[in-house]
């Protein structure tokens, strides 16, 4: 490991300087083409440019990354045009159009690669490797050529950024202020051509569309700012292609190209489970604590309703008394009675009797509270009949936040019955304020 | 009064079905226009005809006695909220700072002078606390709010608004007919597409009944009569969208090149 880092053979420094600018700049131009829903045109776009490395390569029979740098692009572009004219001028769907292009492209392309294998042409070695991509047998040349596209491409993205920002998000609006949208789209495109068409030198064009558009996707589900969207994307492709040539470096017989991808797609998957808020693992987390709230704030009510019934609300209450009132599970009342005593609302006594402290019995009130005034709401805002209140309002009551029964308080003028007759019960010193 | 819109025989198709049929009208300055009609009557086909996002087949659009192009800087439009993906990972700021980006300030910085401008149009609709929140994180009233913004910050002269009311709560509603108040009495023309008939009456100074031809421009009071919203609301002309079907049919042009209403 030491030694690929220390950088020291000139070799490795070159390769994964190279596939580490084509990895920041595919996943920056990227960006966009995820922003702009465009990841499927990607993905064909990579696949397209396979003909056209073939047919620079017969038309010059040379493997000068120039030309077939030149190839590639023009035939993306022609991708790009014949998806736009399909999806325009006739009545085939948009993923009909860019599935019949990736393909017929594609085909095209294999059909001319198997040609010049069988042609005979000593030049050709290596032109295959534009499938699943080269990257630990870069030239010098190569890289050079490849190494300023990318620069390039950072840049113009760089620079453009506002433009391309506003476009993306709200094109009409964009036009309506005399932006040149058509020319932006156009540059775009051309960059996302050539982002593509230089990252294949690293992934190939099977894999490209990952390059291209996993960072990004991974990327948004940690932040809620573009600027520090395309920050990650690009931090993304920039680890994902120096460790996939370290693992390639240290054993030779592992591919970098798909290696990248892997590296790519385990960073998107932690992100989809990890990420705060949008992750899988957080949504877990929420739900579980929404019905912890639930059980605890039912355990209080329950309480609360037994107390009611004998005028006294601090007395001693027996395990069973609340299971007959309210059929709990006993497992996670017995889970719910313990973290209760934590929060400091009840005080365990002899054995299976608990009893409320008075934070518990302000917050059995509260909850109560909330239960009634949505019953009250729900008759005379909405029309409801009173008996059939019940089963929303023991929903309600665990959402309403202390804002929302501010202005419900405001809205019903502090009543004092719920449609059943019950007292609403108030905090005393809140009454005394109010 | 001066005109602030004129449009000229504007016809305009979708996929070759026409959707409006030489539309002519025109609107003076200083007025809240209400542009009114039935669903699929062509009301957001011309706004957006006006503000040059679709080519019409056939007449053309003065603004201020102008063409677009030389007025652009004066004309503001807010684009229906469904329009956008409100998932777009950027704040309530950079939606109306995007008021201020000029098509000849395309790549510098935003100066001091722009931010200024955008805070005070978000303070202006009460969105000013809600800056730096993503903007799919807001009610649809509020997203709404954000827009006209957004628009406030052009500091335009008129402003074209497609369904500003539509799916908006109370309070919102509420802040954005203030502040449309506000900007007629500041001289400003406010155009917009409205679905309710109900509130245009009390909104709008001016109304643009619609269905798929003009039916009537003038004053509200002019306007409102029941015989003109029982021909804008009666249904489409049964003829007259039959044509329409044959025209997008067949491919038939909507004018003969000879016959292209061209400005004066």
């Amino acid at each position: 490991m030491s030694d690929f880092f220390t950088f020291s053979d000139p070799n490795v420094r070159m390769v994964t300087l190279g596939t580490v600018l084509l990895g920041v700049s595919a996943a920056i131009v990227g960006t966009f083409t995820f922003l702009r829903k465009r990841a499927l045109v990607g993905d064909a776009i990579a696949h397209a440019i396979l003909p056209g490395v073939c047919l620079a390569f017969i038309v010059t029979g040379d493997k000068h990354p120039l030309y077939l740098l030149v190839g590639a692009v023009a035939t993306g572009w022609l991708s790009l045009l014949s998806m736009d004219y399909l999806s325009s001028r006739t009545k085939l769907s948009t993923d009909t159009a860019i599935g019949a292009v990736l393909s017929v492209f594609f085909g095209a392309g294999i059909l001319l690669l198997t040609t010049i294998q069988h042609s005979g042409s000593a030049n050709q070695a290596g032109l295959d490797k534009f499938l699943f991509g080269k990257a630990a047998s870069m030239g010098r040349q190569d890289i050079l050529v490849f190494g300023i596209v990318a620069v390039l491409l950072l840049i113009l993205v760089l620079s453009f950024f506002r433009a391309f920002k506003v476009v993306s998000f709200d094109p009409a609006y964009a036009r309506s202020i005399g932006l040149p949208v058509r020319q932006l789209e156009f540059l775009l495109s051309t960059i996302t051509v050539l982002a593509v068409a230089t990252g294949i030198q690293a992934v190939g064009v099977v894999l490209m569309a990952a390059l291209l558009i996993t960072p990004a996707a991974a990327a948004r589900f940690w932040t809620d700012r573009i600027q520090v969207m395309l920050l990650l994307a690009a931090a993304f492709g920039l680890l994902s292609g120096l460790f996939g040539s370290w693992i390639s470096y240290s054993a030779p017989a592992m591919p970098t190209g798909p290696w990248i991808v892997v590296l790519l797609s385990l960073i998107a998957i932690v992100s989809v489970v990890m990420a705060p808020k949008r992750g899988i693992w957080a949504r877990i987390r929420l739900q579980k604590s929404n019905a912890r709230k639930m059980l605890l704030e039912n355990i209080l009510k329950t309480f609360y309703s037994l107390g009611e019934s004998r005028q006294q609300f601090d007395m001693e209450v027996n395990v069973t008394e609340l299971v007959t009132k309210r059929p709990f599970d006993s497992k996670s009342l017995r889970r719910g009675l313990h973290q209760l005593q934590r929060k400091g609302c009840l005080i365990k006594k002899s054995g299976n009797t608990y009893q409320l402290t008075t934070a518990g019995i302000a917050e059995s009130r509260r909850v109560v509270r909330l239960h009634r005034l949505w019953e009250l709401y729900l008759t005379e805002r909405m029309n409801y009949a009173a008996d059939h209140v019940h089963n929303t309002a023991e929903a309600i009551e665990h959402v309403i936040t202390p804002e929302l029964e501010a202005a419900l308080l405001r809205e019903l003028g502090h009543p004092i019955l719920d449609p059943h007759d019950s007292v609403i019960p108030y905090q005393a010193t809140q009454n005394k304020k109010s | 009064m001066n005109t602030a819109i004129e449009t000229h025989n504007l016809t305009v198709a979708y996929n070759r079905r026409p959707v409006l049929w030489d539309v002519d009208f025109k609107v003076p300055e200083g007025q809240l226009i209400g542009v009114l009609g039935p669903n699929g009557s062509g009301k957001t086909t011309l706004l957006k005809s006006i503000m040059g996002l679709i080519k019409p087949s056939s007449g053309y659009v003065r603004l201020f006695g102008e063409d677009l192009d030389t007025v652009r800087s004066r004309i503001s439009y807010v684009p229906q909220r469904e329009s956008v993906d409100w998932e777009f990972p950027i704040s309530v700021r950079e939606v109306a700072l995007m008021g201020r980006y000029r098509k000849n300030k395309l790549l510098g910085r935003l100066s001091k002078t722009d931010h200024q401008l955008a805070d005070e149009a978000l303070e202006k609709v009460g969105m000013l606390p809600f800056a730096d929140r993503q903007i799919a994180q807001l009610s649809g009233g509020q997203q709404q709010r954000v827009f006209v913004a957004r628009s406030l910050a052009q500091q335009a002269d008129l402003y074209l608004m497609d369904e500003p009311f539509a799916g908006v709560d109370a309070a919102s509603e509420e802040a954005i007919l203030t502040l449309l108040k506000e900007m007629k009495q500041a001289g400003k023309t406010v155009l917009i597409v409205h679905h309710d008939l109900h509130t245009a009456r009390q909104f709008f100074d001016w109304i643009i009944l619609l269905n798929t031809r003009l039916v009537k421009s003038g004053s509200t009071e002019s306007v409102f009569t029941a015989d003109n919203l029982k021909q804008a609301y009666g249904g489409q002309l049964t003829i007259l969208s039959q044509v329409s079907e044959l025209i997008k049919d067949r491919e038939f042009p909507m004018r003969e090149r000879s016959h292209k209403d061209q400005p004066k």
